[in-house]
């Protein structure tokens, strides 16, 4: 996040510290503390519905962030991010329901497990870039969709596997309300985790080979050993995204990791914006609460003749297919920086308010 | 099953194994070279333009529906439905082009595949709005059901599938051989700056390849809509065409034609293994992506592509 925001008159930095700080001034760290809070007391304002929408975005966020890490920050394309999210709800499920680990350690345990399988899945990485990387990875989504449905022992076949809801200290949480806090925490964490990784060397590695792989190589960067640790990272935070969708829904079956999924994943990181680590969470609100829209405007609609006919109402699953693909398409025509990239015009603007220009 | 008692059934089966074996291959050829003429018409789009499209698959699908559109629901005779196919198909590939892919020249690659995409998944969720999720099939064209060849039964659809893929790529031969807009074409393919300079237009020329990529694509998807019915498992093929032209070299057509019939035969080659052996159940939709990862770990640019070599 470094780097992107205004700072006041005033505030210069004067180490390499204050240079990386997370949060770039006083003022942003805390109103991002002061937003937690205020999402905090969701449950005790908004109803269920929000509640229920709130989980949806914040699993799909931490995945989100994972693919964001891989194409924003390194430069890799994936086409496979939902299979190997559906890995890690299978993962957890498994590791959970076969040795007992409570759910709270197997959710991160479940990631590691997909880390794994995604740097197996990343090793053409070493060789392949661009547009031949992202063919792999299109190859690991049908691979491992397979695998899915073949592998009874892992993931009970067809049937699906069953999988516990999430105990906190011998407390079980069955309900949304507490399950939101669960979201909550792991949101909150992995964004930290995620938002830290770039400032380490690590994460400049990543960019430098996002930015130039061959200048980045000779300056000493060890592209094959990045390019997989990129694997790695972004594999992680898809399982555990997924292993929270799982323990979620308490039942996880193999038809849900499609490759439309892997394409939603795409498009919320096009539409928040690619590298940027704020975006990723405006791009995922956007992606699960466009459908909802569409939803809420079908239904608005429908006091005309014509939006009440069949055509309309049956159809409606497919009109959110189309909109998904039409505002991935339109994002990339007309704002191809994406949300994060629209929110920082939209606050300059509002910073030099009258005297703008 | 003891190892005994199976040897013994494959024994007495050898003959009606070898039969199937023989309409398998017969069959993957059919389907390959479907499969070489699709994988031709995304690798002239990658040749001319640079873009991976990931929406091959949905002009199949569209070139198929329309033409039943005009076959059943306005009862024109074939060859007027067929023409009007073909003509509607070069407008959508200009258009195309025009409206989406122009303001996408220059841009990284991850923002072209992901436009390719979400065309991919806009037209799939648009036919299956308009034209339904169930599949249809066109009126009988053929008198015909199959005929006799070589002792096997062959259905006459099998046999124009195969005749139109050839024809099709004989006619892409003279087309960048001999006529002018195909060498205009093949000059862009090899530098845009030089041929811009000798006076080609290349928009006319980016225009052009979707354009007659959309209409070849059109014609495949009929072809195989007569044979299997219409439905939105026509843009499956789409998908297929990826390890056919990595097999073949992303920007070399003959790789495309070489690839799509290795992809058919090796597709049917692991449905006789998986059926006769192993018992999987659906190996041979999975077993072209793994030859393409084996292929991308060890030849990425295929048997025929151009190696690039980069440069700082």
């Amino acid at each position: 996040m470094a780097g992107f925001s205004i700072r006041p008159c005033g505030d210069f930095r004067t180490t390499y510290r204050q240079d990386t700080r997370i949060f770039d001034t006083t003022y942003i760290r805390n109103a991002a503390i002061l937003g937690i809070f205020a999402v905090a007391m969701i449950p005790f304002v908004l109803d269920g519905y929000y509640v229920n929408l709130f989980i949806q975005i914040s699993y799909f966020a931490i995945a989100a962030l994972g693919l964001n890490i891989l194409v924003g920050f390194t430069g890799q394309i994936s086409l496979g991010h939902a299979a190997f999210f559906g890995f890690g709800a299978f993962a957890s499920a498994w590791i959970n329901n076969t040795t007992g680990i409570p759910v709270l350690l197997s959710i991160p345990l479940a990631g590691l497990m997909t880390a794994a399988v995604g740097m197996l899945f990343g090793l053409p990485a070493a060789r392949i870039k661009g547009l031949y990387l992202a063919i792999a990875t299109l190859a690991a989504q049908f691979i491992l969709e397979d695998f899915f449905a073949r592998a009874e022992w892992f993931t009970g076949g067809s049937y699906g596997a069953a999988a516990n809801p999430v105990n906190v200290f011998g407390y079980e949480v069955l309900d949304d309300f507490s399950f939101f806090y669960v979201c909550l925490f792991f949101l909150v964490v992995m964004y930290l985790l995620g938002t830290n990784l770039m400032r380490t060397r690590d994460g400049r590695a990543f960019v430098a080979v996002r930015d130039h792989y061959l200048s980045a190589e000779i300056m000493g960067i060890n592209l094959t050993k990045y390019r997989l640790m990129s694997f790695a990272i972004s594999s992680f935070y898809a399982g555990v995204g997924g292993a929270m969708y799982g323990h979620y829904l308490g039942f996880v079956s193999a038809e849900g990791f499609t490759i439309l999924l892997s394409i939603q994943f795409l498009g919320m990181i096009i539409i928040g914006g690619l590298g940027s680590v704020k975006g990723t969470l405006m791009g995922t609100v956007f992606m699960v609460l466009l459908p909802e829209v569409m939803e809420t405007g079908v239904s608005a609609l429908s006091v005309f003749e014509w939006a009440n006919s069949t055509a309309v109402t049956d159809g409606l699953a497919y009109i959110k297919e189309m909109a998904i693909g039409l505002a991935i398409i339109l994002f990339l025509i007309f704002e191809p920086d994406g949300l994060a990239h629209r929110w920082q015009q939209i606050r300059a603007y509002w910073k030099l308010y009258p005297f703008s220009y | 099953m003891a190892p005994a008692k199976g040897l013994g059934r494959h024994y007495r089966d050898g003959n009606m194994n070898f039969e199937l074996l023989f309409q398998l291959l017969l069959n993957g050829l059919i389907v390959g070279t479907l499969y070489g003429v699709v994988a031709m018409c995304f690798v002239l789009i990658y040749k001319s333009t640079q873009i991976v499209n990931f929406a091959q698959g949905e002009f199949l699908l569209i070139g198929a529906w329309v033409c039943y559109a005009f076959l059943v629901e306005m009862h024109m005779p074939f060859w007027l439905g067929f023409l009007f196919t073909l003509l509607f198909m070069m407008a959508f590939g200009i258009v195309l082009q025009m409206v989406v892919l122009r303001p996408m020249i220059g841009e990284p690659i991850i923002s072209v595949i992901m436009v390719t995409i979400g065309l991919s998944i806009f037209f799939q969720a648009a036919t299956k709005w308009i034209f339904g999720a169930t599949t249809a099939t066109y009126p009988q064209v053929f008198e015909t059901r199959s005929v006799n060849l070589l002792g096997m039964q062959i259905e006459t659809a099998y046999i124009m599938s195969f005749v139109i893929s050839l024809f099709i790529m004989a006619g892409f031969y003279w087309f960048f051989k001999y006529s002018k807009l195909g060498l205009a074409m093949r000059a862009t393919a090899f530098d845009q700056q030089v041929a811009q300079s000798l006076g080609i237009s290349v928009k006319t020329v980016f225009a052009m390849s979707w354009a007659i990529s959309a209409l070849v694509s059109g014609v495949a998807g009929i072809v195989i809509g007569m044979v299997n019915g219409v439905s939105s498992a026509l843009s499956v093929i789409g998908i297929k065409v990826f390890p056919a032209v990595i097999l073949g070299g992303l920007d070399s057509i003959i790789g495309a034609i070489v690839g799509g019939v290795i992809i058919g035969l090796l597709e049917n080659t692991a449905e006789f293994v998986d059926g006769q052996y192993l018992h999987w159940g659906n190996l041979f939709s999975i077993a072209p992506f793994y030859v393409l990862i084996i292929i991308l770990c060890i030849k990425p640019y295929g048997l025929f592509g151009t190696k690039d070599i980069e440069r700082i």
